[in-house]
């Protein structure tokens, strides 16, 4: 690795880490085989409370395995995830839930409930914690709707909307319960040059305002460098560099070098 | 060759009773889930709607021309001997216990197992039921719990269903057809259609509405590879539940005929 991240805290037998200076998210050691392919083998990573940390690296490198793990979507072959002091690996489904409650997750698709309309779907976290008053529903996705720059879309059904609507319709919907953490899956792939600086803006916005949490999985290295305080870079499994996105443009490092500008392993022949 | 016969037959097996296990779980997931959390009834009011409400005039079809074609047969071979009044006792009986459950719990695998496992495969492929859980939502007590209780109240009432429009067209048919003697008709299928009968024929029905639920969910559950995944999941759903409906129907009438014997006792 070309830069050390910074060293998870030891682990306990407890699931939890006493003291409130536990870091977001922390993971140790992580390890991962899907069939035959090794995808993660020992990542270690640690996000700070109100930091933005964007994990780049090439397509199929196990960025998105990485963000499935921190939410408990995937279970790891080894290793420890560490959300806000407690080890989420070995807790059930339901025990899940609490933790699921502290993150919101930006899926690359989107996956917004194709049954449901723009405003049911931001509504759905609320109406499943319990909330029923009409009006109080109304005006938070209202807000929400403003906070993504889609006033006036509550009606619209998924299928109707273009890529950038429904990657920021799904971004309201994970924040709509104040998450202290989101995390973003490509959220920038396949929109055009605009649509993607509005949504790099609404990252660095969500991060100054609410001052959230988040993990941007990434391989557009303008949106990495527009949004994060940190960068790593995922590479044959490992963080092979962790640091600041100016650290990160000076480097001489060959294979960081190729990433950054693009050139395949071949392009000297 | 006897080693190859059997380890040729081992990964098959397996994933044989693997699948068993995985369809068992569910099952059990699920009944945990209705005892210990709350019912979405605005789901599962959807799903009464879909299964129950939606599925009447397929299943009222199936029973009528069934009720209709069955009388009409029965008619044919016993008048030869005689007996002609008493195909009502015997169209009666055999809806009751056998073609109204059977033939309703067919008709609804192919209408409302299909959508299930197409509509939950769908959701499957297209991460939404990642989005569930990372929404802290538990995806049997959203998807599972509403269908499976929907379906165990919405069966029985078709195949009740089906069992008398069945019965009423036989009736038609024969009375108005066939011209058999109205009253002996009645007489007969009155005298030999017990209470039993009936209870039999509602209680295969929740058993095979469990079997639809759980089969059809598990296979939606577990789709994978997309659109043609989904398509596979779907076509396994539906034959898997007849071929279930099918070879239960055997045990279960074995079972049954011990603690609901048929005939004029």
């Amino acid at each position: 690795m070309i830069e050390a991240p910074p060293s998870p805290k030891p682990s306990t037998k407890s699931h939890l880490v006493p003291g409130n200076s536990s870091p977001m998210v922390a993971v140790r050691s992580l390890a991962k085989k899907i069939g035959e392919q090794e995808i993660l083998r020992g990542v270690d990573l640690e996000v700070t409370r109100g930091e933005t940390l964007a994990i780049i690296g090439r397509s199929g490198g196990g960025k998105s395995v990485l963000l499935k793990h921190l939410v408990g979507l995937m279970e790891p072959d080894a290793g420890e995830i560490w959300i806000e002091g407690q080890n989420i690996i070995g807790l059930t489904e339901r025990q899940l839930g609490a933790v699921r409650e502290k993150i919101g997750i930006l899926f690359q698709g989107a996956a917004l409930f194709d049954s449901m309309t723009v405003a049911e779907n931001i509504a759905f976290p609320l109406r499943e914690a319990g909330e029923r008053n009409p009006k109080v529903l109304r005006e938070k996705v209202r807000e929400m709707l403003d906070v993504v720059e889609l006033e006036g879309q509550e009606e619209k059904m998924p299928e109707s909307l273009s890529g950038g609507m429904k990657k920021r319709v799904g971004l309201a919907r994970s924040i709509v319960r104040r998450p202290s953490c989101v995390l973003y899956d490509e959220p920038t792939s396949g929109l055009d040059p605009v649509v993607s600086d509005s949504i790099n803006r609404l990252i660095r916005r969500l991060q100054k305002r609410l001052g959230m949490t988040s993990v941007v999985v990434t391989h557009d290295m303008k949106s990495a460098f527009d949004v994060a305080n940190h960068v790593a870079y995922l590479h044959e499994g490992r963080i092979y560099f962790y640091g600041t996105p100016n650290q990160l443009q000076q480097t001489s490092d060959p294979i960081l070098q190729d990433f950054l500008l693009g050139r395949s392993e071949g392009a000297g022949d | 060759m006897i080693v190859r016969f059997f380890s040729a037959l081992g990964a098959p097996l397996l994933a044989f009773f693997q699948y068993l296990g995985e369809v068992v779980l569910l099952a059990a997931d699920t009944f945990r889930s209705i005892f210990t959390h709350k019912l979405r009834w605005k789901l599962f009011l959807t799903q009464v709607v879909e299964i129950g409400l939606l599925s009447q005039l397929v299943v009222v079809i199936t029973g009528a021309f069934t009720g209709a074609v069955f009388a009409a047969q029965t008619f044919f071979q016993f008048n030869k001997i005689g007996m002609g009044s008493a195909t009502g006792a015997v169209v009666s009986v055999s809806i009751c216990r056998e073609l109204g459950p059977v033939l309703t719990a067919l008709m609804v695998a192919g209408r409302v197992g299909a959508a299930m496992s197409a509509e939950i495969g769908t959701m499957k492929v297209t991460e939404q039921i990642d989005a569930l859980r990372a929404l802290a939502v538990y995806p049997t007590d959203y998807l599972v719990v509403p269908r499976a209780l929907a379906m165990m109240v919405s069966m029985p009432l078709l195949v009740a269903e089906c069992i008398a429009v069945g019965i009423a067209a036989g009736y038609f048919v024969a009375i108005f057809m066939l011209e058999i003697n109205g009253t002996y008709y009645m007489a007969n299928m009155v005298r030999w259609t017990r209470n039993r009968d009936i209870i039999m024929g509602l209680s295969k029905a929740f058993c095979f509405g469990v079997l639809i639920v759980f089969i059809s969910c598990q296979k939606g559950l577990s789709a994978r590879e997309g659109a043609v995944g989904v398509g596979r999941a779907t076509t396994e759903a539906v034959v898997n539940s007849s071929l279930a409906i099918l070879i239960c129907n055997f045990f279960l009438t074995m079972l049954l005929n011990i603690i609901y014997p048929a005939g004029y006792q």
